[in-house]
């Protein structure tokens, strides 16, 4: 859909300033600028209500700004789009309705017959550990398998741009060392554009191009560091040099405000 | 082989701790039971004058000899017919109305406000009105019916719509869905169980509708043939027609309950209103 160049994601000066039910002003977000360009795999680390997932819900089109703008590919981004497949800390699977047909919901909400995308979708189970599932419910699966379905959802019409609120917070250990792995796979098969917010500092070191590290509220950027290890990045690497220099630099960053990361899923 | 250890897998009851998980099973019957014979013990050894309470035996004499003549059959059906007749239009009218008006926040707060009134009124006070209003027959008990079966599924309806999930709609929302997606896909699948609620209570009322509209103005039906026999002092046959009442309002539940169960199958009923 968008030949331009990059960047494909621009973030203009992003502000929000909440409102509590007193009336008192939050300020979630302060002047937030970014540019991502096209096939980037860019993750967000801060400490809680830094603004990260309200970053993604302005991008997701689900909160206006309260002042700035977010550009997609040049042109100003207004409302949700179809191009962007986003993934929540929870998997928000519709519970009446089986894990297959919840995967093709993005078909049902655009219109296109569910047929033409269910081997896709079956695909997609498949390659995450879900063959035998299709027929069941969410309650019959686990959290982790839940997430894996939501991944699938949002994966099913190939979104250019796929946005994730900490997808894997909630699964043990070892889940989430492989689905960082799986993750890593599809990205690099799809080759869409990653926007990516975690707690966990080697997630983010071990997955993204960029780490775009957040100051407490309001959020703002205190340093986007790249990342500049090879690709497949393998669990391995964990233990390497390089990969403890970035994951100190990041904790460092984080330690002078005074935020202690844990050592999630290290 | 991990991901299948994954599924929680539902407890099965053996036989023999069937009865120690659901000791209803015993005790409901059991409860019945003692009832019965206390009543007709009470009426036969108390020497209680059969006018003002006879006993279940005569009751179950009457109830047989009236289901053999046919007699209840007759007035059963009209009374069937008014009560699921203004179940369904009362039913339908509130599940319409209160969908539509949850859809306009200001509709909505200005309707609640008028129906908040409203249900302080007594509704069957005005059951004399209907029966001006649309005569001896059979409509006006169906339109009473109708009318006291709306109010409560209108306000369940309405309360089934505030109460949706808030992330199934954002994650809908982040899909570009349109806002009658959102409603067909996430908000009427939340609101299905409040509905239920509302029918539940609906059918209690559409029977008390149909029988009070024959209360006031009838030449058929159950509530005809109580105030008959209550002037003509047979009064186990009053009681007769109300076991007949009672089972056809029970059918209707169970009815509304299997409909319940297979519609709101990923949904344990949470409250005994919904069971």
């Amino acid at each position: 859909m968008t030949d331009n160049p990059s960047p494909l994601i621009r973030f203009e000066r992003l502000s929000k300033v909440y409102r509590t039910t007193a009336g008192e002003p939050i300020h979630a977000l302060d002047n937030f600028s970014l540019d991502m360009g096209k096939g980037e795999f860019l993750s967000i680390v801060g400490p809680s209500g830094c603004g990260k997932s309200t970053l993604l819900k302005i991008l997701a089109g689900l909160q206006p700004a309260t002042s700035g703008r977010i550009t997609l590919a040049g042109k100003p981004a207004a409302g949700p789009q179809s191009n962007i497949g986003v993934v929540f800390q929870e998997a928000t699977l519709l519970p009446w309705m089986s894990i297959l047909r919840n995967v093709l919901v993005p078909a049902d909400v655009a219109h296109i017959p569910r047929k033409q995308l269910e081997g896709r979708a079956r695909d997609l189970l498949k390659l995450v550990g879900l063959q035998g599932f299709e027929d069941k419910y969410p309650n019959e699966l686990s959290g982790g398998m839940q997430q894996r379905a939501a991944i699938c959802r949002a994966l099913l019409r190939e979104p250019e741009i796929m946005l994730m609120d900490e997808p894997f917070g909630a699964l043990d250990a070892l889940t989430r060392d492989f689905m960082n792995l799986e993750l890593q796979r599809i990205w690099q098969a799809q080759h869409n554009t990653v926007l990516f917010i975690t707690h966990s500092i080697p997630e983010a070191v071990l997955l993204s191009d960029r780490v775009v590290v957040m100051s407490p509220r309001p959020g703002r950027i205190l340093e986007a560091i790249t990342i500049d290890l090879p690709r497949p990045r393998t669990l391995a690497m964990i233990n390497s040099s390089e990969f403890g220099a970035y994951s100190n630099h990041i904790r460092d960053l984080l330690a002078q405000q005074g935020i202690v990361m844990g050592e999630e899923a290290a | 082989m991990v991901a299948k250890a994954e599924i929680v897998a539902p407890a099965l009851p053996s036989r023999g701790s069937l009865l120690r998980q659901r000791p209803e099973l015993i005790t409901v019957p059991l409860v019945f039971v003692l009832a019965i014979a206390g009543w007709e013990c009470a009426v036969r050894f108390l020497d209680i004058n059969a006018l003002i309470l006879p006993g279940p035996f005569e009751i179950w004499e009457e109830l047989i000899d009236g289901l053999q003549s046919g007699v209840y059959l007759k007035h059963g059906l009209v009374t069937g017919e008014e009560m699921v007749a203004g179940f369904l239009i009362g039913a339908s009218l509130g599940l319409v109305i209160g969908s539509v008006v949850s859809q306009f926040p200001l509709i909505e707060k200005t309707f609640f406000a008028y129906l908040v009134g409203l249900q302080t009124v007594p509704k069957f006070a005005i059951a004399p009105l209907f029966i001006v209003w649309f005569g001896f027959g059979i409509q006006s008990k169906i339109f009473i019916s109708a009318m006291v079966v709306f109010f409560p599924m209108v306000v369940s309806t309405i309360e089934g719509f505030q109460a949706s999930d808030q992330r199934q709609l954002d994650m809908l929302r982040a899909m570009g869905a349109s806002r009658w997606q959102q409603f067909r896909m996430v908000k009427l699948p939340n609101a299905l169980p409040f509905i239920f609620v509302g029918a539940n209570v609906g059918v209690v009322l559409s029977i008390l509708g149909a029988v009070v509209g024959e209360f006031v103005g009838a030449q058929e039906g159950l509530g005809y043939l109580i105030l008959q026999y209550n002037f003509q002092l047979k009064i186990a046959r009053v009681f007769a027609i109300l076991v007949v009442l009672a089972t056809m309002g029970i059918s209707l539940h169970l009815m509304v309950k299997f409909l319940h169960r297979r519609i709101v199958f990923w949904r344990k009923p949470s409250s005994h209103l919904e069971a």
